[in-house]
């Protein structure tokens, strides 16, 4: 691939990057979030198509315009999000859309499949329907749909973000087995560790910019940091030192699982304190949203407890087992801006009004909508934060994404908040919007409130927040100081499985 | 290569109002456009004369247009009925047989109690049947729906017919006389159970309750914490948690409502004017108040107007049909026709199409 | 002693237009377009067919009909007609992304407004003489059965006595079910129903198949109308005497769990739930036959429940069912 770009309106999400895969060889792509690995891989199996650039394959320029291009050229992607029938057997699926000669044949087909999962080793009955199977063996239908296609090149977008580490080592085992045959394949991931056990080469992405690859044997897992999360950028974020700090949310053995059974959040113990900002690191999906959510009283919780001490002094009290409106009437004030804005957060089709009631509904015994107090709020935010919208019936959904955001956290600091916990709250966010944010947050900080912030961007955190915790795979593995950390120690914390040692 | 279609389709962002009315409007001008052509080419006669026969069978007479009001309120009554649950998005087709399951339950009434208690008792007692038997059949397919995510769609369209059995059951039980297989009108002498006639005026009092009933509707729907709830329910259950609203509670108590709404217009058809019970009594104006209601996008306000355009359209269309002694259902067909239009014109306010500019790839 | 031999023919064919519909709105439905307008297709087809049938009648003395013009003219017809009323339904909610429930019950109304309106004004728009519609010549090409069921006895009067359109049903419906579970095409349009991206990843042309699968569904409906008319009714059109079948068609598909051979069976059940009030014992309440009439509904009701209770994947309606598909401009 040489001199690849691609823009998405004003973001340019990859600036003229070249990447070279070699036949036979496990390339790892590396960055963090958004640093435009899947923009990139999109492209080479015909989602997405380059703005600029030229893709060769054994040399030749090739126009990849579609998946079905993709595969005309032996190139197979697996993607994060399975695009799999679940009422279908495996065996179905892997030849859905396959235009083959004369009449289905399944059991011909089946005993393909099987070929194909004996000679790597994969684990799955072609005749199981996909509702009846694991994480894993979707992951496995996927990339067996691939090589029945006769793929050479294989392009897993992290593929062990879903996965135990069991499991993992066993795809890893089965991608040295392709590799042996003489399959190219390309592990998009941000887990060092990964990347140091399975891969021969890095190639390291950072904010869409290719910075450059090594050799694995010749990397380890300090210098990948530093190629990943580059050097410490200047923000200057306004800080001020904490006053008068007290313990407002202790959260002890908080254990989670989501539908499908698979442990979210793994005995996670700290706490939240009112007078300070806590970051919450991670890599994507390492229990953030559930975490937030537990404690929001939206999430189903297992195991732990969530202990609320009020401002007064008053005993605790145990969130765990109420839903937002039971911690409301226990007179809770509990912010919560979601990452899902529009999807939870707010109301699409109704008007800044309309979504200021979203908190304040219930409030009085009539029977009527008091529209009043909202609509003031409304107008309060319109003026106070700058609210670009035409009026305050204006659908929020048809605002821009700036803008919606502010319609959200100014209607949740507005609730006079003892806890306000933000997730992503400045994604997707130009940079004077995310300042305002920043500085709403410090403001809220000083003024008593516990704060939470769930941020993805190292920088901002260092610089906004008083404590971080650190999240790995659903479990906390570690609570650093903001002022006294750096990006690196974070980094590591942030890769770091149950039982690796941290090198800082 | 992989092919381009022709146009470009994408969501649009916003629509000044006049453009919408403009795209709206237009459909409905090409639909009224559209039946005048079939019209003529069934009957030879000029659109404009068509147009003027509709107007007349419409408001011709007095008595034309007492029946054109009767028939706007009934079918405005019903499309009331069904929209605060399809605000929610809950799709509920039912409206047939929740307002039948009324009628059955006025007329049990009537025909049991009519000469045991007298009308000042009898009528809250049949308004009271009524609204708990609509209520009913407004719960059951709610109450799945809620616990086990039963498909409402499905589920309302099988209560109807299940309604239209029991009534043809108690119908038979009920004949009069024996053997004619019909119920014919309930206590023509004693009158009792029929609900009072105002200022000579049959039709009167259904019309002022549907007057009544849209007020409320509208304000139940905009001004009320529930009104608010279903609005948000409707939208995402996501946001409806988060706001602490509790989701399954809001969809069985507004399935209730709507299913008693029908109920109330089951007592107002069998008690108010038609004063008998058939199976066909309702004649599929639950299906069509589905249609009225999502045409004015639950707006209980255009919801008259959307209601009057059908039912002009449908008592012009039987004049034009008497007076060409053609089959009385060329209304259903223009109606057809209107609401094919009217359904397709709203692909034009939610997108934009614009022809593709060919792109180059190389 | 129920009387088998006779109650068994008079359930055959009441089912035998419920067979068409079912199978038709599951081809449909598999596609995941919910076509609630199929009792106004199925009005259609009838009237295409009645249409069809009495020009030729207008036109050639009975002397001179061929069988192959008899039946192949009203057939041609109705496919046409029914044609389409799909074609209308997949403009409005494919191409145009409509609300599907609010287009097939517009659909429907359109559909059965068309069928009463033409079986009531035939006569005077073409301004023949005849009475009444009674097209006795073209039905009896129809219902024309193999001669032998005569002579064999119960086994002809419950096997043999049926017009070709009751064997035609029972051959469509087997060949779905055989379409839809071991071709390659219907492995794609079952995808295309339970998760349309999915299928677009995968290559398949989202919006052809919804076009073909409920075009040609429509065009199976339409002729449980030609059936119920040209066959079951002796080509007599009266109005509104096809009734409420077209929803028990759509209540069938429910009751078979989309399963297209099942519903060869299961429409003779409801063909017989629907008749069974004539076969109960003299002397009973009349009343309790209606309350007979109600069993299709009530059984597909505790079907719907069940299935959804048990939560069985396979006997889910298909999972896109009634939801337009947009892909995001890439």
């Amino acid at each position: 691939m040489e001199n690849i770009t691609k823009r998405f309106g004003k973001v340019t999400a990859n600036n003229a990057v070249n990447l070279e895969l070699h036949e036979g060889e496990i390339l790892s792509l590396l960055g963090e979030n958004g640093s435009g690995k899947t923009t990139l891989m999109n492209m080479l199996s015909g989602i997405y198509f380059p703005d600029e650039g030229q893709i060769y394959i054994h040399g030749q320029p090739v126009t990849i315009g579609s998946p079905k291009d993709a595969f005309a050229h032996g190139i197979g992607m697996i993607h994060q999000h399975f695009k799999l029938v679940d009422v279908f057997t495996a065996t179905e699926n892997i030849i859905l859309g396959l235009e083959e000669k004369g009449r289905m044949n399944i059991p011909e087909a089946t005993r393909k499949v099987k070929e194909i999962c004996d000679k790597y080793g994969f684990d799955i009955d072609p005749n199981q329907k996909i509702y009846d199977m694991s994480v894993s063996q979707k992951q496995t239908v996927e990339i067996v749909k691939v090589l029945y296609r006769g793929a050479d090149i294989l392009i897993l977008d992290e593929p062990t973000a879903v996965l135990t580490p069991q499991e993992t080592d066993k795809l890893f085992q089965i991608m040295r087995n392709m590799k042996a045959d003489g399959k190219s394949l390309i592990i998009i991931t941000h887990k060092l560790h990964e990347v140091l056990d399975v891969s021969d080469r890095v190639a390291v992405l950072r904010k869409g910019e290719y910075i450059g690859d090594v050799l694995t044997k010749d990397a380890d897992q300090q210098s990948l940091t530093d190629m990943m999360v580059g050097h410490a950028v200047a923000l200057n974020i306004d800080r001020p030192e904490p006053v008068n700090v007290q313990k407002r949310l202790e959260i002890t053995g908080l254990t989670a699982y989501d539908e499908l059974g698979v442990k979210r959040l793994d005995d996670v113990s700290f706490t939240i304190n009112a007078g300070e900002v806590l970051g919450i690191a991670g890599i994507a999906g390492s229990g953030q949203r559930e975490l937030l959510e537990s404690i929001a009283g939206l999430y189903p919780v297992a195991e732990g407890s969530v202990r609320y001490y009020a401002p007064d002094g008053s005993a605790p009290k145990e969130l765990v087992g109420l839903d937002p409106m039971d911690i409301r009437k226990n007179g809770i004030a509990m912010s919560f801006v979601p990452e899902d804005r529009l999807g939870m957060g707010l109301v699409g089709s109704m008007g800044m009004t309309g979504n200021m009631m979203l908190r304040s509904w219930r409030k009085g015994a009539s029977i009527f909508l008091n529209r009043k107090d909202p609509e003031a709020l409304a107008n309060r935010i319109w003026n106070e934060l700058g609210v670009v919208t035409p009026s305050t019936n204006f659908p929020v959904r048809r605002m821009s994404g700036g803008n919606v955001q502010k319609v959200l956290v100014g209607r949740e600091i507005a609730q006079s908040p003892a806890v306000l916990m933000t997730a992503y709250a400045v994604r997707g966010l130009d940079i004077n919007t995310s300042y305002t944010i920043y500085n709403l947050l410090t403001e809220q900080k000083m003024k008593g409130v516990a704060v939470v912030y769930v941020g993805e961007d190292l920088d901002v955190l260092l610089e906004l927040c008083d404590r971080i915790v650190v999240l790995c795979g659903g479990q906390v593995s570690g609570v650093v100081d903001a002022r006294t950390t750096d990006k690196r120690q974070i980094g590591s914390l942030m890769t770091l499985v149950r039982g690796g040692k941290v090198d800082a | 290569m992989h092919k381009q279609s022709l146009f470009h389709i994408s969501k649009r962002d916003a629509l000044p109002w006049y453009q919408a009315v403009l795209i709206r409007g237009g459909a409905i001008v090409l639909a009224l456009i559209v039946c005048a052509l079939v019209t003529m080419l069934l009957t030879g006669e000029n659109p404009i004369s068509i147009y003027g026969t509709i107007f007349y069978g419409a408001f011709g007479t007095a008595r034309k247009s007492w029946v054109t009001f009767q028939n706007l309120a009934v079918l405005l009554g019903i499309s009331l009925a069904v929209t605060p649950a399809f605000k929610m998005r809950f799709w509920n087709i039912g409206a047939e047989g929740q307002v039948l399951i009324g009628c059955l339950a006025t007329a049990a009434c009537m025909i049991v109690l009519g000469d045991k208690l007298p009308n000042g008792v009898l009528i809250p007692v049949m308004l009271v049947a009524a609204i708990a038997a609509g209520a009913l059949w407004g719960f059951l397919p709610s109450f799945f729906k809620a616990k086990w995510n039963t498909n409402e769609t499905l589920f309302t369209l099988m209560m109807n017919y299940i309604a239209t059995q029991l009534a043809a059951f108690f119908i038979i039980v009920w004949e009069v006389p024996k053997g004619a297989g019909k119920i014919g009108i309930i206590n023509q002498n004693s009158e009792a159970g029929w609900l009072p006639v105002i200022g000579g005026k049959q039709y009167l009092l259904t019309i002022l309750v549907v007057v009544v009933m849209t007020i409320l509707m509208y304000i139940y729907l905009n001004y009320s914490k529930h009104g608010y709830e279903i609005a948000v329910v409707g939208e995402s259950r996501r946001t409806a948690s988060y706001a602490g609203i509790k989701v399954d509670r809001v969809i069985i108590r507004t399935m209730v409502l709507s299913g008693a709404v029908c109920g109330l217009m089951g007592l107002l058809l069998t008690a108010g004017t038609d004063h008998t019970l058939t199976t066909t009594i309702v004649g599929g104006r639950g299906f069509t108040a589905v249609m009225v209601s999502w045409l004015a996008k639950f707006n209980p306000i255009v919801m008259v107007f959307t209601s009057l355009l059908l039912v002009v359209l449908s008592r012009g269309a039987s004049e034009i049909s008497s007076v060409f002694s053609l089959n009385q259902s060329f209304a259903d067909i223009l109606t057809g026709i209107i609401l094919f239009f009217i359904i397709g014109s709203e692909f034009f306010l939610t997108y934009k199409v614009s022809l593709r500019k060919s792109r180059k790839e190389a | 002693m129920f009387d088998f031999a006779s109650f068994i023919p008079r359930a055959v064919m009441q089912g035998i237009p419920l067979l068409y519909g079912s199978t038709g709105e599951i081809l449909t439905e598999k596609s995941g377009n919910l076509n609630l307008g199929i009792p106004g297709v199925m009005y259609v087809g009838g009237i295409c067919g009645v249409i069809g049938a009495f020009f030729y009648e207008q036109s050639v003395p009975a002397a001179e009909m061929s069988a192959l013009a008899a039946i192949g003219i009203p057939m041609l017809c109705s496919l046409a007609g029914s044609l389409l009323m799909g074609l209308i339904y997949c403009l409005l909610t494919v191409t145009l992304r409509a609300n599907q429930n609010v287009t097939g019950l517009a659909l429907t109304t359109f559909g059965v407004g068309v069928g009463n309106f033409f079986g009531g004004s035939l006569i005077k728009l073409s301004g023949s003489e005849v009475p009444s519609i009674a097209l006795s010549a073209t039905s009896a090409y129809f219902s024309k059965s193999l001669p032998i069921a005569e002579t064999t006895g119960w086994f002809g009067q419950v096997f043999l006595s049926y017009g070709f359109l009751a064997y035609l049903a029972i051959v469509i419906a087997l060949l779905a079910s055989y379409f839809l579970k071991h071709t390659r095409t219907g492995l794609h349009l079952r995808a295309v129903g339970e998760s349309a991206a999915t299928a677009d990843a995968a290559g398949i042309n989202v919006t052809k198949y919804k076009y073909l699968a409920t075009c040609i569904g429509s065009m199976i409906a339409g002729l449980g109308g030609l059936y119920y008319v040209m066959d079951y009714a002796c080509g007599v059109w009266s109005n509104n005497a096809f009734g409420d079948r077209g929803w028990l068609a759509i209540a069938l598909v429910i009751f078979t769990i989309w399963r297209p051979n099942v519903s060869v069976l299961a429409s003779i059940l409801f063909g017989g739930c629907y008749i069974l009030y004539i076969f109960i014992p003299t002397g009973t309440n009349l009343a309790i036959k209606e309350l007979y009439k109600m069993l299709p509904y009530v059984v597909t009701l505790v079907v719907l429940i069940i299935v959804s209770l048990r939560k069985k994947r396979e006997d889910q309606p298909p999972q896109s069912l009634g939801l337009a598909y947009f892909r995001e401009e890439r």
